[in-house]
């Protein structure tokens, strides 16, 4: 078993647990941090790629998982914002389940 | 072509430095600033359609940067359509915004504007997946930013659904992207194209892909939080969103769609995009019939005319070359008309709110006798919405049923006449509330003049899209990779 | 290009500029308005004066535009366009005069008159189309300005009456759409007179040749209101009398029959449409709706009501012209088409004056009425006597070219159709004028206006005596080339000549 494979799995697997939890939970946080868990998840399988064997690297993916962790950190940010002045204005942790959709 | 001569960089440049100039500066400076900003996004973008239109498509390298890690950008015609699509019409909303909006929030306003419109022409130009992928994820911010900006309650809860939605759709197209690297060893989009091949990963990959990209774009049945989201924005940015942010991940959709030839992979997934299609049409135009707030009809007509963009991807499936071509051009045109319609009706809608100071159906009433310009706006709009004649959105319904015939997709032809009678009810549902009679006399509030005429200005230009329909139409058929990767 | 060329356009655009400056107009700038409406409405008739002389020179100015690839607009003044955009010219004329008088100390006149200006560009467009496609973006564009105008009053029955209307001709725009598009689809951009195209394509697929002019005839069917679409014109009768007049004697129905005129003589052609066996359908249809139309008028008692349900039936006379096979029919057809739109519109002036006036509106309400206006209820028998054919009155002339084509086309029984909406006809206006001459008043008179006049105001008086004396005078000159009789046979030359 190559490292490339443990990578991927390892990432598909928290791909997995993270979208679950998005989908599952109805708490803002959580399902932030579940987010955030789809986020690392996508990033390990990138960096797996970045395994060209041989103990070359890939710089490309390096830069691109680079820039989507400045991505998903600024994601988080805007969420934890979003949160949190919701949380000031309901002092609710969850969105009402809406039936208008 | 050295930095001075090409105007692309200038439309990514400029509004990025809008947008941390115009958070840094003092509160007055900043409207006059970004007005500036506004006619160099003007000029760049004549300019470029001017290069483009005479000199064929442009390729720009940034900082001459190369790829695989340089960011390459590609103005062919269909992008300097969009860009020259999304600088008037953001251009509209930004004035709008200026009379519209109070001192405190216009100075917060315009850092946001500028990154939307900054990560707008990121994607019309971008020549990579992954220059898209920033593009969207930075749209996605300046976007929730915009929902956020009213600040009551419901457009909170809606920009936290916005947020959540886009999220997992943008980390489904970054994983996407990285399996297609993964298989292929390139992000660019026509390598990737040149080096296709079908196998299981990019089979996940565009899965992934095209899920993401339908969560972002609100295709029914994805569409869920599209209406709050739009309908309860701030007016200018339910313009901007509507008309021009769902096309952003439409575009970059169909680009997949077409330059890869997913098609012809998977023919019935493309029946099944069209049966989504009309699932939005059909739900879309019913609940916007049973609205009871304004804006909430203008934002569900989007969620059902992102229906009508969708038949394009079945009938681009043909045997005809013709058909193929005429489902494309039928289905940018009706971008593009939608997109000026759209923006158009809500404006119109947001002076009309303004106007009775609220937004429900039922005090719309005299306002067809004591505002009859906001009237007019909206109608012209709603004409294009609706597909009647004369205008662009009845041009693209045309090119759209010869398209259905000629490949003999009778089917899409039923979906397109029921769509424009359920559209035709809930606008003029909308009409006959506006002609209803009151004693109360004029004791609604008149918007500033300036704002009327915006408004009226781009459902004019959607009316005239009717008589010009040829000139978007030969731009987006010059030489492309999407036109040459046409069937 | 000849500079004749450019006419049709200026037709086009005279009511289309004249409906944007009403529109930009404060509401209470009466005077610039009416001004800038009548000065429009001259400037066209002169403009269309123009186009007669060319038309006549065997000379047919027309502009294009590429609006899609492959498609065009085209605007073409040929002789059967001059016949439609003349009347409705000429009888513009009088309704902005008869509106500006019925409109007085209204509001929303800013709004009325701007969609009245766009209506009439909308009826140019449809006389001067010069392809289906031209012809269904003013179709659409007709349905859409005569909206505002049905829901003028804004109450509850207006807005019911429009939904009505809009129901039925956005559902029957639908079908036209279908059928337009159906045809393209097959055969490309046919120019109307192209009818070789059209017999080419009917040779190579016959059953969908068929299809698509049963599609574009029910199209067009829903606005000239035959038999089952006819629900919306009675609705529709709340909206003020200048529109009524509007809708029911120019607009709308006449652009629904002018479109199957124009579907069976210039895209399938007479002759093909005869041979397939398209037109004995028309005809038993066209005769049921004048039959059944009459009849329900019949049992109106309200004047506009039953004035309606006579434009059901009167209508079909045109369609019926059409579908019989031969010059004679045509003739019948096309000069009906022109008569019923000038002795419709009288009588629908005459009911405004009388509502207007005494505030009558029930046919009961008439009792002597003769005796307090006079000069409206002469224009009034006028119009109706030209209804039940009596002759010298236009109408004679229309039923007895249709009777003649009949008898040319083999179809003896039309004759019987006929006789019998002869006397329906008699039987529905003959006692409405006895009631005006005859009766003796019957106490107060519902709600009298304090007028110094003793007949209506003479803005709303003239334009009813002036359309009544050219329904007269289309039947005392009817050898002349410029009346409407001399005109359609002009047209049935050229038709049947080709």
């Amino acid at each position: 078993m190559d490292t490339n494979l443990i990578f991927t799995l390892c990432g598909v697997g928290l791909c997995g647990l993270g979208f679950f939890g998005f989908i599952y939970h109805r708490h803002l946080l959580r399902r932030l941090i579940a987010f955030n868990l789809i986020g690392n998840g996508t990033f390990l399988i990138m960096v797996g790629f970045a395994q060209r064997g041989q103990g070359v690297t890939d710089h490309v993916i390096q830069a691109l998982v680079l820039t989507g962790i400045v991505v998903a950190v600024a994601a988080t940010a805007l969420a934890l914002v979003l949160i949190r002045r919701w949380f000031h204005l309901k002092g609710s942790t969850q969105l009402p389940e809406d039936e208008t959709s | 072509m050295s930095m001075i001569f090409s105007p692309i960089p200038w439309l990514l440049v400029i509004p990025l430095a809008g947008a941390v100039l115009t958070m840094l500066i003092p509160w007055h400076w900043r409207s006059p600033a970004s007005l500036l900003g506004i006619l160099t996004q003007l000029m760049a973008s004549l300019i470029l359609w001017y290069q483009v239109s005479h000199f064929g498509p442009q390729i720009y390298a940034m900082a001459d940067w190369q790829a695989p890690l340089g960011i390459a950008l590609r103005a062919d015609g269909l992008a300097t359509l969009f860009i020259l699509m999304s600088s008037v019409i953001a251009s509209a909303c930004a004035l709008y915004a200026h009379v519209y909006l109070s001192l405190a929030k216009r100075a917060n306003f315009w850092p946001l504007l500028w990154f939307l419109w900054a990560s707008l022409n990121g994607i019309w130009l971008a020549a990579d997946t992954f220059n898209l992928y920033v593009g969207l994820e930075l749209l996605t911010f300046a976007a929730v930013g915009l929902v956020a900006f009213s600040s009551d309650e419901r457009s909170l809860e809606a920009s936290i659904r916005y947020l959540y939605a886009a999220l997992l759709g943008s980390m489904a197209y970054l994983l996407g992207v990285a399996l297609l690297y993964g298989a292929q060893g390139t992000l660019a989009m026509d390598s990737l194209a040149d080096t296709w091949h079908w196998g299981p990963t990019n089979q996940v990959a565009v899965t992934l892909i095209l899920g993401g990209l339908l969560l972002k774009t609100a295709v029914f049945p994805l569409h869920t939080w599209l209406p709050p989201a739009h309908g309860g924005a701030l007016t200018p940015v339910s313009a901007l969103l509507s008309a021009l942010v769902i096309k952003a991940s439409f575009y970059i959709l169909l680009r997949f769609w077409v330059e890869f030839g997913i098609y012809e992979y998977l023919p019935s997934l493309s029946q099944l995009l069209g049966a989504l299609g009309a699932g939005a049409i059909i739900w879309g135009g019913w609940m916007a019939l049973k609205q009871t707030h304004l804006k909430m009809v203008v934002a569900y007509s989007t969620v059902a005319q992102i229906g009508y963009m969708s038949l394009i991807f079945p009938l681009l499936v043909s045997d005809s070359s013709e058909a193929s071509l005429m489902a494309y051009q039928g289905g940018m045109l009706m971008l593009l008309a939608h997109a000026f319609a759209k923006a158009g009706m809500f404006l119109a809608a947001g002076n009309l709110i303004f106007c009775t100071g609220k937004p429900d159906l039922q005090s719309l009433a005299g306002m067809s006798r004591y505002r009859p310009l906001n009237i007019f706006a909206f109608g012209l709009a709603g004409v294009s919405l609706m597909g009647l004649p004369p205008s662009g959105g009845f041009n693209a319904k045309w090119l759209l049923l010869q398209s259905s015939f000629m490949s003999g997709q009778w089917w899409w032809i039923v979906v397109l006449l029921i769509g424009s009678l359920l559209s035709a009810a809930y606008i003029f549902r909308v009409f006959a509330y506006t002609y209803k009679e009151t004693d109360r006399g004029d004791t609604f509030n008149r918007p500033h003049l300036s704002l009327e005429l915006i408004a009226l200005g781009l459902s004019v230009i959607s009316i005239l899209w009717a008589f010009l329909s040829v000139w978007p139409l030969n731009m987006i058929s010059l030489p492309g990779p999407l036109m040459e990767a046409l069937p | 290009m000849n500079w004749t060329d450019w006419l049709p356009l200026a037709v086009l655009m005279t009511s289309f500029l004249a409906a944007t400056i009403i529109f930009m107009l404060p509401e209470q700038k009466h005077i610039l308005r009416s001004t800038i409406n009548l000065g429009a409405a001259c400037i066209k008739i002169l403009l269309i004066v123009f186009l007669i002389q060319a038309v006549l020179q065997q000379n047919y100015p027309e502009v294009r535009l590429e609006v899609l690839p492959g498609l065009e607009l085209i605007l073409r003044a040929d002789s059967l366009a001059i016949l439609f955009a003349g009347l409705s010219s000429v009888l513009w004329l009088f309704t902005t005069l008869y509106a500006i008088g019925y409109l007085e100390n209204s509001p929303n006149r800013s709004r009325f008159f701007g969609y009245f200006s766009l209506c009439v560009a909308s009826t140019m467009g449809i006389s001067l189309a010069g392809n289906l496609f031209t012809f269904l973006i003013f179709y659409e564009l007709l349905t859409l300005s005569t909206y505002p105008l049905v829901v003028h009053r804004g109450n509850a029955a207006s807005i019911k009456a429009g939904r009505s209307y809009l129901i039925y001709t956005l559902t029957g725009g639908v079908v036209l759409l279908l059928g337009v598009a159906s045809l393209y689809a097959l055969g490309g951009d046919i120019a109307f007179g192209d009818i070789e195209r059209t017999a080419e394509l009917m040779a190579h697929s016959p059953e969908l040749m068929t299809l698509i002019f049963i599609l574009l005839i029910a199209g067009l069917g829903v606005k000239a209101a035959i038999f089952p679409f006819h629900g919306w014109l009675p609705t529709a009768m709340v909206a003020p009398a200048p529109v009524s007049a509007l809708l029911h004697a120019v607009a709308v129905v006449k652009a629904g029959a002018f479109g199957i005129v124009r579907v069976v003589y210039d895209v399938y052609g007479i002759e093909l449409s005869w041979q397939q066996g398209l037109l004995y359908p028309i005809a038993i249809i066209a005769s049921f709706t004048i039959l059944y139309g009459s009849w329900r008028a019949l049992q109106q008692i309200d004047i506009k009501k039953r004035l309606a349900f006579s434009t059901v039936s009167q209508v079909s006379y045109i369609l019926l012209g059409i579908s019989l096979f031969g010059p004679l029919g045509t003739i019948g057809g096309l000069v009906h088409l022109l008569h019923q739109g000038l002795m419709k519109v009288t009588l629908f002036f005459c009911a405004g004056n009388y509502a207007e006036t005494l505030g009558i509106h029930k046919i009961h309400e008439l009792d002597g009425v003769g005796k307090r206006m006079p000069m409206t209820s002469v224009a009034f028998t006028i119009g109706a006597l030209g209804m039940i054919g009596l002759p010298p009155v236009a109408g004679f002339i229309s039923k007895w070219y249709l009777g003649m084509g009949a008898l040319e086309a083999n179809m003896g029984w039309v004759i019987f159709v006929l006789i019998g909406s002869s006397l329906l006809n008699a039987a529905y206006f003959l006692p409405v004028l006895k009631r005006i001459w005859f009766n003796p008043q019957q106490g107060d008179w519902p709600h009298e206006a304090h007028t110094s006049y003793r007949d209506a105001i003479p803005l709303l008086l003239i334009p009813a005596l002036v359309t009544a004396a050219f329904s007269v005078a289309a039947g005392l000159f009817a050898s002349s080339i410029l009346s409407p009789l001399g005109w359609a046979e002009l047209i049935t030359l050229r038709e049947y000549l080709r």
